[in-house]
């Protein structure tokens, strides 16, 4: 009874334990912003080369074969992205002794792939009616939604690169043209930024 | 003082099997064992006590071929985990200068 401190501490930390997901490790942060930052490169050089990366209404995609292109390069960053965190966490998960597919890792998956999916599918539909414009803001958005969503289940430091996406979202919702550039402060620069900040707080 | 000293908590297991089932709706065996680096028959002894006060609820099912044992807390339980919280915090507070 003497260790009512320590019992409370005890209680908390359980509770912290059990519902949230510490697996994932900073470094995918790091390599899904450096993988974006190149597929950004490489779709300037589709877009916009060699005016600047940016302007409405100047260089516009309309062509029918860049576009294809852009989605199928979109689709093999995402893959990189989500294969590096898996493998990554697996070695986390070893390194700090918890099964991966803990109770809490299941929820903090749960939370960020269903509005992932939603908006993938709504980000889908707008291409395909041709609301290009508003793509690249609704990725954005929704993403950063998601890491919103599921910020509770796992270190909460997370959100912060949530907000991150939102702000950038709603900024590139504005200012139609600036999208490209929007798109790799969001997706590269922020998470190298989130990456190694988590890294060195817990990582090493 | 207010809240009450719960025996069943005394056990710094079952205070840890409680803490989780407050705040998992479900919690199963082995996720259990995981958490608590416990052996089976150890935390299998703490379950049952606990199922015993009738603080849990155990519910037996398949998972594809291999059987799942999901514990979640009833209510009488997380009402003896509150009061248990509850002297706990007054301990503290009266014992601080």
């Amino acid at each position: 009874m003497k260790n009512a401190e320590k019992e409370l501490a005890e209680i908390k930390s359980m509770m912290e334990r059990s519902t949230r997901f510490l697996s994932l490790s900073g470094l995918s942060g790091v390599l899904a912003g450096i993988y974006a930052l190149i597929g950004a490169t490489i779709a300037y050089f589709w877009i916009y080369f060699p005016n600047p990366p940016y302007g409405f209404r100047t260089t516009f995609i309309d062509d029918s074969v860049v576009f294809p292109k852009l989605i199928v390069l979109a689709l093999i960053i995402l893959s990189l992205s989500i294969g590096s965190a898996y493998l990554l966490s697996q070695k986390k998960s070893k390194r700090i002794a918890t099964k991966l597919w803990n109770p809490a890792g299941k929820r903090f998956l749960q939370a960020l792939f269903v509005p992932v999916l939603v908006g993938g599918i709504f980000c889908l539909a707008l291409v395909l009616r041709g609301y290009l414009i508003v793509v690249a803001p609704s990725t954005l958005i929704f993403y950063g939604l998601a890491l919103v969503n599921a910020s509770q289940f796992t270190l909460g430091d997370i959100k912060y690169l949530g907000y991150g996406q939102l702000i950038l979202g709603i900024i590139s919702a504005f200012f139609p043209g600036y999208g490209l550039i929007t798109w790799a402060l969001g997706f590269g620069v922020l998470h190298v930024i989130y990456g190694s900040m988590m890294y060195y707080k817990y990582d090493r | 003082m207010k809240g009450n000293y719960d025996k069943a908590f005394e056990n710094v297991i079952r205070l840890r099997i409680m803490s989780i089932l407050m705040v998992n709706e479900q919690f199963d065996f082995n996720s259990f064992k995981e958490l608590l680096e416990v052996t089976d028959g150890n935390l299998a002894s703490h379950l049952k006590n606990l199922e015993n006060s009738e603080y849990i609820m155990v519910e037996k099912s398949f998972q594809g071929r291999k059987p799942l044992t999901n514990y979640s807390a009833t209510d009488t339980g997380k009402e003896a985990f509150k009061l248990h919280l509850e002297f706990l915090e007054n301990l503290i507070k009266e014992n601080k200068p």
